[in-house]
């Protein structure tokens, strides 16, 4: 029937070039379809995406002081090469060659695994590694090890000159040969060694929290004042890229009145836990207790405040000098050595804010919690909610962390017109009874509600939305891994930014002061905790007093 | 008129296939003008996201600086050609099969087979055949029967032959 029309068509005359010149452009009137629609959809992108209306921000570029092309090559102490310990180093420049030939065996078998490629391209920080102490002597021998492994080379690799061993700490301080140390000793171990540094007139690298006891923590922070040493303390969230931008938002007052900002920890395992492996070859050999035990002043200071408040079920429940293989490697679990969560976790997400909101030591802290899921003998709670005021700010800290549920909980900051979540990625939400942004929100320029701002590291999107696809593929972190070449871990950041700042006299981002407010921050939570009351600080004469 | 034109529908046909051509048309053009229009896309997450038996190759063209920057302008460029061919209906044919290329390239990286699990979010439900799949079979549609000696600018390609043969 279809071919009979046609026929008959084709037998009339041929028609002319009008009509053929007709049916051949037909369809070109959808393209002007297509350009309108393309240029309002534009409008409406723009009109959305054009943040500058609402927020001024600037193109962020992420900061790294630039090292001095023929600056000073640094002498480095090590004193413990735990688990932290090891970390650090390697984010210095030294692995464990165990580690760097599993991460090479892998490559070949898989060549999509590029860690080994990744480190061994990682920045060369200008150091060498001259002495290293462990009580352990099997983390002392890998110490070793690491730090000769120069080349960054497997276990069949060429190897530098060895560091020294030293037997305590204390020896390693008095050699000349060293300009600077990374402590990452237990937390009770970590204010003595730093102010024995200070006082050696070594550069301080200590591993957070501050310290372990109330009044070493001022003894601490007069030694390196004292001294003038460049100290940093290992948060290395300081040198996280969002939090940079984050601290923008907040000085500009994007936010609006910030009234309650929500931090957490959420850890689901053993390890997340603190049971940590006990090393096999670890015994009464091998482990030096006498130096593991606190140092007897800060001992003191310890069983003072527990005794004088009645706080002795929290102490032990072995005797201090009873050597322990768990105490040893789990010590985080024993108020005997740890600063619980309070040290471990909490000042990492109060040192956050913090940076960001330059809140300082707050007025007053209540906390709450318990030992409700890994009841192994442990003295420190493995639930804990803390909550710190800030009336002078109008604003409320609240930490909790479970270490029995890893369900992701953000890291938010509320305001009356928006709020931020931070995380790898930063993003602001308009709040829908702003007042700020009313008119916006009626314009239909802001949806509230709906993430209006998100800044994705290593994506200069300052101005935009990034689309639900885009901000799935950044949280993958698929999006920024190469695209402004190297990713940088934030420890190796941390550390050659302490470098940098001795070489250049500068002072480091986590300084002496900063770390002052963390300890005392956390110490404000922990005795809350253990006193079952509120605490308060007393500004003027910088002091813990009790409600 | 050409008389050698083996191709006779009824207006009804010539409107669906028209119809057909357009709205697959209307498709690749706007994604390419999307991504033309937005100086930060790039494909790079997209093929990252592959998975299945082709994610090697695709990694490695995100991997390669050069290949990836010839892919984001074979997509930009390619997808936005394919549209105008199919809307104007100039060189609908190689449109059609360009366009059936884009999306076999699209479904070999993002195979719905179960228990995948990609980062991009699919908009609907899907079980090995996916809405590219929907739309090659489409296209093979338009091969099959063409409209655009019809109703497009290849009429005018048609009629210069025509015109040339009666000389």
């Amino acid at each position: 029937m279809a071919e009979e029309n046609e026929e008959k068509k084709q037998s009339q005359p041929q028609s002319d070039g009008r009509r053929e010149v007709l049916k051949a452009l037909a369809t070109v009137p959808v393209l002007g379809a297509m350009a309108y629609g393309a240029y309002k959809k534009l409008s409406y992108d723009r009109s959305r995406r054009n943040v500058k209306d609402v927020f001024s921000l600037e193109k962020h570029e992420p900061k790294i002081i630039p090292a001095q092309p023929d600056g000073k090559k640094n002498r480095l102490g090590v004193i413990g090469y735990g688990i932290r310990g090891k970390q650090l180093l390697r984010a210095a420049g030294f692995a464990d060659p165990e580690l760097l030939e599993s991460w090479k065996q892998a490559a070949l078998k898989n060549k999509k695994d590029t860690r080994y490629e990744n480190y061994r391209n990682q920045d060369d920080l200008n150091i060498e590694v001259t002495g290293v102490c462990d009580i352990f002597d099997t983390y002392a021998d890998m110490a070793v090890k690491a730090c000769a492994n120069i080349y960054r080379e497997g276990v069949d690799g060429k190897y530098g000159t060895a560091p020294k061993r030293y037997r305590t700490y204390k020896e390693l301080l008095a050699a000349d040969d060293i300009d600077a140390v990374i402590i990452a000793a237990p937390d009770h171990w970590h204010s003595t060694m730093a102010i024995d540094a200070a006082r050696a007139g070594k550069h301080v690298y200590v591993e957070k929290p501050l310290s372990w006891t109330v009044p070493e923590t001022y003894a601490v922070r007069q030694a390196v004042k004292e001294s003038g040493i460049t100290f940093q303390l290992g948060h290395q969230g300081r040198q996280t890229d969002s939090y940079i931008k984050a601290k923008e938002i907040i000085d500009k007052g994007i936010l609006g009145q910030v009234n309650l900002i929500e931090v957490c920890t959420n850890r689901n395992s053993p390890n997340g836990a603190w049971v940590y492996n006990i090393h096999k070859t670890g015994n009464e050999q091998t482990i030096d207790w006498s130096q593991f035990m606190p140092a007897p002043e800060r001992w003191k200071e310890y069983t003072d405040y527990m005794t004088s408040n009645g706080l002795e079920r929290f102490m032990g429940p072995e005797p201090i000098d009873k050597f322990s293989l768990e105490r040893f490697f789990r010590w985080r679990c024993w108020w005997d050595y740890s600063t619980g969560l309070s040290g471990d976790l909490l000042t990492h997400e109060f040192d956050a804010i913090n940076q960001i909101m330059e809140l300082g030591i707050p007025h007053s802290a209540s906390s709450s919690g318990g030992i409700y899921f890994f009841k192994d003998g442990r003295t420190v709670p493995d639930v804990l909610t803390t909550t710190f005021e800030y009336p002078d700010r109008d604003l409320t800290l609240m930490y909790s962390a479970t270490q029995a549920s890893s369900r992701k909980r953000g890291r938010v900051i509320m305001g009356h017109d928006a709020s931020m979540e931070l995380g790898e990625t930063l993003t602001v939400t308009v709040d829908a009874n702003s007042t700020r942004y009313k008119e916006k929100i009626q314009e239909g320029i802001i949806k509230p509600g709906i993430p209006f701002y998100t800044y994705v590291p290593g994506s200069d999107n300052v101005d935009g939305f990034t689309s639900a696809t885009e901000l799935y593929f950044a949280q993958r972190g698929l999006l920024y891994t190469y695209v402004n070449g190297k990713r940088y871990d934030t420890t190796h950041l941390h550390i050659r930014e302490w470098l940098e700042c001795i070489r250049q006299g500068l002072t480091p981002s986590c300084n002496i002061d900063q770390a002052f407010e963390e300890a005392i921050t956390a110490h404000m939570g922990t005795r809350a905790y253990l006193e079952g009351r509120t605490m308060y600080w007393d500004k003027d004469k910088e002091e813990i007093t009790r409600g | 008129m050409c008389k050698n034109d083996k191709y006779a529908y009824s207006k009804g046909q010539i409107a669906a296939l028209l119809f057909l051509r357009i709205v697959i048309g209307w498709h690749f053009l706007y994604e390419g003008i999307a991504k033309i229009l937005n100086p930060k896309w790039s494909s790079y997450g997209y093929l990252m996201d592959a998975k299945g038996f082709l994610a090697d190759f695709y990694h490695w063209i995100a991997g390669n600086p050069t290949m990836l920057e010839a892919s984001n302008l074979i997509c930009m460029v390619g997808l936005t050609l394919v549209g105008l061919g199919l809307i104007l209906g100039c060189f609908s044919r190689c449109a059609a099969f360009g366009g059936i290329l884009f999306l076999c390239l699209f479904y070999f990286s993002h195979i719905p087979y179960i228990g995948a699990e990609y980062g991009m979010p699919f908009d609907g439900s899907y079980l090995w055949l996916d809405k590219s799949t929907v739309e090659i079979a489409a296209l093979i549609v338009l091969i099959m029967f063409p409209s655009s000696r019809i109703i497009g600018v290849d009429r005018l390609w048609k009629c210069c032959k025509c015109s040339k043969n009666k000389e």
